[in-house]
């Protein structure tokens, strides 16, 4: 495909964030501009990112088949991942992966019949402390289990938008991917959406308690109600 | 020992993101100081507060500032590792979604100290809600006078610029970050030259953690001896430490440098109900295994380092006695495997290896020569590959043979995992 004029533009746009004669450091978020426009990173991607930044497709596509965020196939509008890793895992994130597996009927990296739901299983998120996690576009949905991961998917698939946990309402994967190339996000409120759930504050809570002086030994802790929940900008 | 909330200390705040709110907050005050001070004051007072950095490694931040070469017509960066992907190592991320303005205010005093024009944030891709925030509040600083030209009439000009990667652990090593961020596939450079002298574009660049760079503003307002009255002689100030895994209540603990894993269990409401602790790492997946002799060995970088391991990222993943050490080890393994760059041979075969020795042990069809072979292929790797990444691939292996050696002996004695029973109880046990 030829790519659109906006694209264009969008793309000498990202090459003016960095130095002059250093466009090359535009790559990585062009490759995820092009992957917004098709869903994954194209032939004609590459040959794209190539033109614009006066490279050889072969050094573009070396450095495309290098991260795992770009997709050699199609995604649809939701890519799910579960965290395999350590920490989730000692949790249930291989059981809640499994599980999900077989009740989209897919593999890692497969996507569903229907294409919408591309699934995978994603090594440590940065996000332990709420384990067992999985995304959704990135967005977090912390403390999951197995019938919790199914019902995020049959939502999806019904066309509903499940809250995360922490991040912004839901949007595509073509959103998402504009805004991993620096773009504005697609919705006016992602910006608020909550970011600080109890395991975030733990400690700090337990300072907020004791010069409280309202220490009660056993009671474990829980986020001051106006504060934490108000995290979130609403 | 009390929790001692610094870096934390504003995460309770409402809207904290927000400008107006950090500045209620007493936001980018610690910036109008660091004006008033000469560049040189600043790296010299870091250098006095012993801040080391919280990327890993703890180099002193200090000592790497001053290695920039100053007056030397260059052009200089600040790039802010932001990549965070060590497994169990979770600081980073909440830092930038609930207070991305401290690590902004940091980065403009960092940047001021070390002459930098321009500084990048290479936040990993897969965390857009700290990207965005961060965005949010660059754009928020850039109309509120912090950064662009004369900054606060200061006639210093800073340009800010976030960054997303792509998915790459490797990245999070900091000259493989730099080619990253120069477009390229992100592998480590020939060390040296070192990125003080030839880093981004070859020019003299330094190369913070996120919560190295926050740290900064509280030093400059809070001074030398507050930051160095937290902590031990070596390995001064508060440090967040992570505790995931099979611990009551999982999070983020700030606490003072040399806490002991028994003081921060009694915070977090101990090992999982009904359970003991059998293993944890106290810095990441990289840093050799202690176990329970351990819990009173101070956490910082030379407490660990006595007691045999690393202090990493501080990211204790705890594991309880239902914990299998083989499985353990093979999940770790394939990860370092599938992360592993490929530049250089011991870690690209011998990642390669591991897995399928340890696959072999885990299935129960492995024999006392597999794990003389693990321990030998880990003795070619350590020590003789391009970069860490695989040396931190070895020490799930090296720690958990050396104190758990009974029980990968028993996955071939007993011709399986002795644990496959436990396995249905992992759920069970969550939340
Ligand atoms: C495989 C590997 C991964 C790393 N990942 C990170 C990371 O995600 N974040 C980080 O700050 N440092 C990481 N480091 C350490 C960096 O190379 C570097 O030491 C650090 O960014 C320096 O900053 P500091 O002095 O403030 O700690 C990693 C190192 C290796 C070998
Ligand atoms: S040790 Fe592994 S990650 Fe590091 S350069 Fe060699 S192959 Fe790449
Ligand atoms: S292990 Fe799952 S987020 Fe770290």
């Amino acid at each position: 495909m030829t790519f659109p004029d906006e694209t264009v533009t969008e793309a000498r746009s990202i090459i003016e964030r960095y130095p002059a004669g250093r466009s090359r450091s535009a790559l990585l978020p062009m490759l995820h501009l092009v992957q917004s426009v098709e869903g994954c990173v194209t032939p004609e991607g590459v040959k794209f990112c190539a033109e614009q930044l006066g490279l050889t497709t072969a050094e573009v596509g070396a450095v495309a088949t290098f991260y795992t965020m770009y997709k050699r196939r199609p995604v649809g509008d939701w890519l799910v991942s579960v965290c395999t890793n350590l920490s989730c895992t000692l949790l249930g994130g291989q059981e809640i992966f499994d599980d999900l597996s077989r009740h989209l009927g897919v593999g890692h990296d497969e996507a569903t019949a229907d294409g919408t739901i591309t699934f995978e299983h994603a090594e440590c998120l940065a996000a332990c402390d709420y384990a067992p996690v999985m995304t959704v576009n990135y967005e977090f949905y912390d403390h999951v289990d197995p019938a919790s991961a199914r019902g995020l998917v049959d939502a999806l698939g019904n066309g509903e938008r499940p809250a995360p946990t922490r991040g912004a309402p839901l949007c595509t994967f073509a959103e998402i991917s504009r805004e991993l190339a620096g773009l504005p996000p697609a919705r006016a409120d992602a910006v608020a959406g909550p970011a600080a759930g109890v395991p975030s504050l733990a400690g700090l809570l337990i300072a907020e308690r004791d010069s409280r002086q309202a220490s009660v030994a056993d009671e474990p802790p829980a986020p001051a109600t106006t504060s934490a929940s108000s995290d979130g900008g609403s | 020992m009390p929790v001692t909330p610094v870096l934390t200390r504003r995460w309770n705040t409402a809207n904290v993101h927000t400008l107006e709110a950090y500045e209620q907050a007493d936001g980018y005050q610690a910036l109008r100081q660091a004006f008033d001070l000469a560049p040189d004051d600043i790296i010299k007072i870091v250098k006095d507060s012993g801040l080391r950095g919280r990327g890993g490694a703890g180099f002193p931040t200090g000592m790497k500032w001053g290695f920039i070469p100053q007056g030397d017509g260059k052009p200089h960066y600040l790039v802010i590792n932001a990549d965070e992907g060590e497994p169990g190592t979770c600081k980073d991320a909440p830092l930038m979604m609930i207070d991305p303005h401290s690590l902004v205010e940091g980065i403009i005093i960092a940047s001021y100290a070390v002459r930098a024009t321009n500084a990048y944030v290479y936040v990993r891709g897969e965390l857009v809600h700290a990207a965005r925030r961060l965005r949010a509040a660059v754009a928020e600083a850039y109309a509120a006078g912090y950064l662009g030209t004369n900054i606060l009439d200061s006639g210093f000009d800073l340009d800010l610029v976030i960054h997303s990667g792509a998915g790459a652990y490797i990245c999070g090593e900091e000259t493989a970050l730099l080619d990253s961020l120069e477009g390229r596939r992100g592998q480590p450079r020939l060390r040296p030259p070192f990125p003080a002298t030839h880093g981004l574009y070859a020019s003299p660049t330094v190369v913070n953690n996120v919560e190295t760079i926050a740290s900064v503003p509280f030093i400059i307002s809070g001074g030398v001896e507050e930051f160095r009255s937290l902590g031990r002689e070596r390995s001064p100030g508060p440090k967040i430490f992570s505790l995931s895994g099979h611990v009551t209540r999982p999070g983020q603990y700030e606490v003072p440098m040399g806490t002991t894993l028994r003081e921060l269990l009694d915070m977090a409401g101990g090992v999982r109900e009904g359970r003991a602790l059998k293993a944890w790492t106290p810095g990441g997946s990289s840093t050799p295994m202690l176990t329970a002799e351990h819990l009173d060995a101070p956490l910082d970088f030379e407490g660990m380092v006595e007691a045999g391991s690393l202090l990493g990222t501080a990211a204790l993943m705890i594991m309880d006695d239902t914990t299998c050490m083989v499985r353990t080890a093979l999940r770790l393994a394939q990860f370092y495997a599938h992360e592993s760059c490929g530049k250089c041979t011991p870690c690209r075969e011998g990642t390669t290896w591991l897995v399928s020795i340890l696959k072999r042990l885990e299935n129960g069809v492995g024999d006392q020569q597999d794990i003389d072979t693990l321990l030998d292929a880990c003795d070619n790797i350590f020590g003789r590959a391009f970069c860490a990444l695989a040396d931190g691939a070895v020490s799930p292996i090296v720690s958990g043979i050396k104190f758990f050696k009974d029980e990968f002996v028993a996955h071939y004695t007993e011709g399986g995992c002795p644990f496959a029973d436990t396995r249905s109880t992992v759920l069970a046990g969550a939340h």
